[in-house]
């Protein structure tokens, strides 16, 4: 029982149809907003609560908790609504087709989160490589503000409303909320110590709340549509539609919204054309973006992709970034590359982190020839323990659990290419260090 | 990548930058998204205004260190946080490149699907020895570039601002040879896709309301 | 009040105070590398890892609130784990060459390493390397150790007020630096080597010269400004090697002004080591009895005068005026710059203030000085004022002056300040308007014509704008070297008679009215135009060869304390001048530092005790001159060349590199 299109709140996902506002309004979007708006902040976060909603970022936190933490009361200090499109997690590529195909749905969303929280201005960082989505949002907005929907009495509904496009610049870290809010305030993407937490001091010090894109824009159709119809897809506690990005060796990548805790198999089989080869030709699965640990076949088979029963095998939905890899894959290639990234990545603020995600893609690099002694893939290991969990934020346990996945699972594997490369070059390593 | 990193005194900086009309009616726009008195967030998008401008003036687009501190005078800040800015966001290009940037993802969902194919055939077409490299006709700049967030049309190459999808040996070679004659061709995929959609057509919201 | 249980231990620490605060308050020491008292957090080492109950994950003490009932663990098996991986992190791309560095013996990252490392590495790949950066003559760097903890980051931008420094890159290739090579423009430099917990910013001029436990140590007083920053004399074999602040909340916090800290090679060069006797119109060497015989012979009968300079102790300041008084000479001068200082009230001459009282100040007027020059350190707690309080600063001097914080320029000169006194101008509004206003008043502004009438008019602006209460004094001389508040407080202000006929200069030059025919006495360490221009050269001891009693400018009296002894045949001052005493047969009565000291407390009780504690002023008649005379013109600071201000700094080599770096118009 795949998800019908009546249900799909992404209608034009694909860009099937024109992202304008005409097509937009036509799609039953900025349907009834003003009166939604006039039943409340309290009515709006309740729905929201009771729909189940768990952030799309790739945490899963509950949505309409989040907002019930901005202050009640507005003091002298403004709120603000920051979007975080900042995609950038591998495998995933969700929020761009919101941006460039349905800006409207995630606009009138910012209205709406907008008046939940108090705020009455919002900011969308979108990530800098997204240049030409951003170029559609921008004119979406525009739009939106002629047609009285943004702005002044935004919608007739008696809410001030300014909403702003803010491009980043390549930095995956400012997918990270405090990072982005300082990205935002004109510094370098570093996370932000915590306790205080933007609800209390966020963007210019002020009462903030950080969304992703696809988490605001279900909202008005959440609202449109009731909570318990959210609430009825998938199981509890894992509610709602999802966009999940399938790739990899699929025979036809793509997205696609689908009901939460659709079984992968069948989410891979039904619209992405099945794994090639067959599912048997299977050898792994990334669920939900890289920074979730990789499950092999045997999980696959009839794991459901939802928050918690990934989190039984030890890894999470994340962004729902469904990456398959079939037998022909090298698999500590993959992974080294993605230890590549997060070296890459890592903003150098933290010892640990700074220091130690090159030395994990260092050893990778080497476990990918096989230069390397066995001993070392427990150092390994104990390295990305000794990473974990010691940083600010999750960028650095987000590094190392694609390497922990690896271990965990294909240990043999590794084994089998250090014994491979000492059979071919006897020669042992050199000692780079001291 | 680490070729890449450069410091400031590897190659000749110009001595002066001032913005130019175009670029100073683009700062009056984007300084009003910002509160009085927080004109620093307009730190990533005038280090874009200056890229664009040096785009425009002289055919290539990166970051000068004057053109940093004009960044830091028009908003107030100490130069070296402007420095720091720049430096640590991936897409200032902190010494010239070429005419066209190509950026080759390389990460994961794109390696699984040929990514080194592209890299390779960026390589070939462009005459380009490896990354971080300028060919010699000053065309082409090649880096490799992390998650583009395109992975379901992986693999991906962005030529400047623009995103070439589901690509391939072939048709990086193609896509090169036409950038070359100076043509540009449209972005997206190249094998003929509907955006994200699987190939061969979308099989869901073929019945929503609309047009 | 929070009750937080560390490692079994309740204590109770104020609500908002960090994790960390509590764990001290309890006993329990916290490694710890980027976190800094005096500098914001940056939480980013992870050193200082904790384990909390109920927190899943260690948390960094640094930076993290005590909360009521909280139980912290500082050595469980959760803590230990982590701080033996930030240590091995921190230590695998560190070059482990302490032998070859300078920060070896004093270095945290050793010291912790140690404590709470590992014993091996498990690292087996390449080491980071990176450039090294110039930041300077004052400060050298490694750039391959360091630790990328922004303690100098923080330091340059925070404290001394120039954002100069940053963490460019990132992740890995995070390195820090001027982006664009320049040496960074402030005076407090040297307290990066000091805050630097690894040895990637050392000191250049100290580079291979020592090791730690090879030095000898003695707690002084330094002199080169008006600070009376506290320090640590660091000697080998006779030689003063290095210079360190000591932590003074009252004074220095545990800052040091970069002349105070460099300039030292200066007490090696140009040294009068020997005394001198002019012969035929030439100086010849001469023995210790030989000079004290001319001295004699051309002092009889004639009108004699004394000068104190602006490095004068106060032991040989009292000598002076006993051996002067013995003369039956009154004409004593300290005021070398002819600033107009009334000496008839203490606080008419002393920073009242105090200086930490800085930091209850709710609005500032600086009248004629430029404290970044003057006084680096006090500069830079005007700056932490400002910065965490963002009172008013009100500035009368010359326009477009960076002093590292947001000033009000008000106008160049006496102007100004007339109006000012007259309570019209907008400023007044702002002083009037402030529980705890201050003004500083620069020597500068009073050495000109109208001094008496600057100095009338500040303290008018002071009693009329609220300055002068009870338990308040926000009337501030700020004075320029460590000399020149002592002879205040022993009145050398009776002034020098056009009519002299000889002169006892100490380290001071001649003043332009004396004629030519006077017999001049130069007592001094370095020699100058008042030595070129003596007929007796006494060689006396520098700040650092002495055991000697200085004055701030707060008119605290501390005590500078010998770490080496004078080169050759020079002597300490009032030694010299209690040996004089007997040749002239006039026999000064005290033979002993005790002596000396008795003495000096007889002469002025000040000496007898701290010298400054917060005061207040309830006698708000002012100082002499006529506050309506105040000329137009502008005022100017007197330093302009701060790296060479004084005569040991004039000497030093460090400091005419200094000069030619970010003088170059002014250097030789």
């Amino acid at each position: 029982m795949a998800l019908s299109d009546k249900d799909r709140i992404f209608t034009n996902l694909y860009g099937l149809q024109d992202w304008r506002l005409p097509a937009a309004r036509k799609r039953g979007q900025w349907d009834g907003t003003k009166a939604l708006i006039e039943k409340g902040r309290d009515w709006i976060i309740e729905e929201v609560k009771n729909s189940g909603l768990r952030g799309r970022g790739g945490a899963g936190f509950p949505t309409g908790l989040k907002w019930s933490f901005m202050p009640k009361q507005p003091g002298d200090r403004p709120h603000y609504l920051v979007v975080n499109a900042d995609e950038s997690e591998p495998g995933t590529c969700k929020d761009r087709d919101i941006l460039r195909h349905d800006p409207h749905t995630l606009i009138e969303g910012c209205l709406i989160a907008g008046v939940a929280m108090g705020a009455h201005t919002g900011y969308i960082y979108v990530r800098g490589e997204y240049y030409n989505e951003h170029l559609v949002l921008q004119a979406a907005i525009d739009e939106a503000y002629a047609a009285g929907l943004l702005g002044p009495n935004a919608c007739g509904a008696g809410w001030d409303f300014d909403l702003y496009v803010h491009r980043g610049a390549g930095a995956y870290i400012c997918g990270e909320e405090t990072a982005l809010i300082e990205s935002l305030e004109g510094k370098k993407g570093m996370p932000r110590l915590k306790p205080p937490f933007p609800a209390a001091v966020g963007l210019y010090g002020c009462p903030s709340t950080v969304n992703n894109v696809e988490t605001i824009a279900v909202v008005p159709t959440i609202l449109r549509r009731g909570a318990p119809w959210f609430a009825g897809f998938g199981r509890p506690k894992n509610s709602g539609t999802k966009i999940f990005c399938i790739q990899g060796h699929v025979n036809k990548p793509c997205n696609v919204e689908e009901e939460m805790s659709i079984p992968l198999r069948e989410l891979i089989e039904r619209h992405a054309g099945g794994v090639r080869g067959g599912w048997d030709n299977l050898l792994a699965v990334i669920p939900g973006g890289s920074s979730t640990p990789m499950i092999p076949k045997a999980v696959c088979d009839d794991v459901l992709m939802d928050f918690d029963a990934l989190r039984e095998h030890k890894t999470g939905l994340g962004t729902a970034g469904v990456i398959v890899m079939d037998k022909s894959t090298d698999l500590i290639k993959a992974i080294a590359r993605l230890s590549t990234f997060y070296k890459h990545e890592s903003c150098g603020q933290c010892t640990p982190c700074r220091e130690g995600m090159g030395w994990v893609k260092r050893m990778m690099d080497r476990m990918v020839e096989g230069r390397a002694e066995v001993a070392e893939i427990d150092v390994l290991e104990q390295v990305t323990r000794q990473i974990e969990g010691h940083t600010i934020c999750a960028l650095a346990d987000g590094g190392v659990w694609p390497v922990q996945g690896l271990i965990r699972h294909f240990r043999p594997m590794m084994e089998e290419r250090i014994a491979a490369y000492k059979a071919g070059k006897a020669a042992p390593m050199a000692l780079a260090a001291e | 990548m680490d070729a890449e990193l450069s410091t400031a005194t590897e190659f000749p900086q110009p001595e002066s930058f001032s913005f130019d009309e175009e670029s100073l009616k683009a700062i009056e726009t984007i300084v009003k998204r910002y509160p009085p008195g927080k004109q620093a967030s307009a730190v990533i998008p005038l280090l874009y205004v200056v890229q664009r401008q040096m785009k425009r003036s002289t055919g290539s687009a990166w970051v000068p260190n004057k053109g940093m501190d004009a960044v830091a005078e028009r908003l107030g800040m100490a130069p070296i946080r402007v420095y720091e800015v720049a430096t640590f966001y991936f897409m200032f290009n902190m010494k010239p490149i070429g005419k066209h940037h190509l950026q080759v993802c390389a990460t994961t969902p794109c390696w699984l699907r040929g990514s080194d194919e592209v890299s390779r055939a960026c390589r070939d077409a462009g005459k380009l020895g490896g990354w971080g490299q300028t060919s010699e006709d000053k065309m082409f700049t090649l880096s490799e570039v992390e998650c583009l967030g395109g992975c379901v049309n992986a693999p991906i190459l962005q030529v400047d601002d623009d995103y070439y999808e589901d690509m391939d040996y072939e048709s990086t070679v193609r896509l090169i040879e036409a950038l070359r004659r100076g043509e540009r061709p449209a972005p997206g995929s190249v094998i003929g896709r509907q955006t994200s959609a699987p190939e061969g057509g979308p099989q869901t919201l073929l019945d929503v309301p609309g047009e | 009040m929070a009750k937080v249980t560390v490692d079994g231990i309740e204590v109770e620490v104020p609500n908002g105070v960090s994790v960390l605060q509590a764990c001290e308050a309890a006993g329990k020491e916290i490694p710890r590398f980027c976190y800094h008292e005096r500098l914001s957090v940056a939480g980013n080492c992870r050193m200082c890892l904790v384990e909390v109950e109920k927190a899943p994950k260690p948390i960094a003490s640094c930076a993290y609130p005590v909360a009521d009932g909280m139980k912290v663990f500082t050595d469980s098996p959760m803590v230990r784990n982590g701080r033996r991986g930030v240590m091995e992190f921190l230590l695998i791309n560190h070059p482990l060459d302490c032998p070859i560095c300078d920060q070896g013996g004093e270095c945290d990252l050793q010291d912790q390493a140690v404590a709470f490392g590992g014993d091996a590495s498990r690292y087996r790949e390449e080491k980071r390397a990176v450039k090294d950066k110039y930041l300077g003559p004052l400060v050298k760097t490694i750039m391959n150790r360091c630790i990328q903890c922004t303690r100098c980051v923080r330091f340059a931008t925070e404290v001394a007020g120039v954002p100069e420094l940053g963490a460019t890159n990132r992740g890995e290739n995070m390195e820090i630096g001027t982006y664009v090579e320049k040496a960074l423009t402030t005076e407090l430099s040297g307290n990066l080597i000091d805050i630097c917990p690894v040895g990637a910013l050392t000191s250049r001029p100290y580079a291979y010269v020592s090791r730690p436990w090879e030095l000898r140590k003695t707690d002084s007083v330094d002199v080169l400004d008006a600070t009376g920053t506290n320090i640590r004399v660091d000697a080998r074999a006779g030689e003063v090697l290095r210079i360190l602040p000591r932590t003074n909340d009252d004074v220095n916090e545990e800052w040091m002004a970069d002349r105070g800290r460099f300039a030292f090679d200066g007490l090696k060069r140009r040294r009068l080591d020997r005394p001198w006797v002019r012969q035929n119109g030439k100086l010849k060497p001469a023995s210790w009895a030989e000079a004290f015989t001319a001295i004699a012979a051309g002092i009889k009968g004639r009108k004699i005068g004394a000068v104190a300079g602006e490095l004068a102790d106060a032991e040989a300041t009292v000598a002076l005026r006993d051996l002067m008084a013995a003369l039956g000479s009154n004409h004593l001068e300290c005021r070398t710059d002819g600033a107009a200082i009334d000496a008839s009230r203490r606080d008419f001459y002393t920073f009242n203030t105090g200086i930490a009282g800085i930091e209850e100040a709710d609005a500032l007027l600086i009248i004629g000085s430029n404290p970044r020059l003057e006084a680096p350190v006090i500069n830079a707690r005007i700056r932490k004022r400002v910065a965490t309080g963002g009172i008013p600063v009100g500035f009368i001097g010359p326009r477009g002056l960076d002093l590292t914080y947001a000033q009000d320029w008000l106008g160049e000169g006496g102007a100004t300040l007339s109006a000012l006194v007259g309570g019209q101008h907008r400023f007044n509004e702002v002083l009037r308007a402030a529980k705890r206003p201050m003004l500083i008043l620069g020597r500068g502004a009073l050495a000109r014509p109208d001094g008496a009438a600057v100095l009338a008019a500040a303290w008018q602006v002071a009693a009329q704008n609220g300055m002068l209460q009870a338990d308040w004094h926000g009337f501030n001389l700020l004075h320029q070297f460590g000399g020149q508040v002592a002879p205040l407080d022993l009145g050398f202000t009776t002034g020098i008679p056009a009519d002299v006929e000889a002169l006892w200069l100490l380290g001071a030059e001649v003043p332009a009215a004396v004629p030519e025919s006077a017999f001049v006495i130069y007592q001094g360490h370095h020699g100058e135009a008042g030595a070129a221009r003596a007929d007796v050269i006494l060689p006396s001891a520098a700040y650092t060869e002495k055991d000697a009693t200085w004055v701030n400018t707060e008119g605290r009296v501390q005590r500078g304390r010998l770490a080496v002894y004078p080169p050759g045949e020079a002597r300490e001052d009032w030694k010299i001048l209690r040996a004089a005493s007997e040749v002239l047969s006039i026999r000064l009565p005290y033979d002993s530092p005790d002596g000396v000291r008795a003495r000096l407390v007889e002469a002025n009780p000040v000496f007898g005790g701290p010298g400054f504690v917060p005061h207040g002023c309830t006698d708000l008649a002012g100082p002499a001159g006529d506050a309506g005379g105040v000329a137009e013109s502008a005022f100017a600071s007197s330093i302009h060349n701060y790296w060479q201000a004084d005569v040991i700094s004039r000497a030093s080599a460090t400091m005419a590199e200094c000069a030619r770096t970010y003088l170059p118009q002014a250097a030789e």
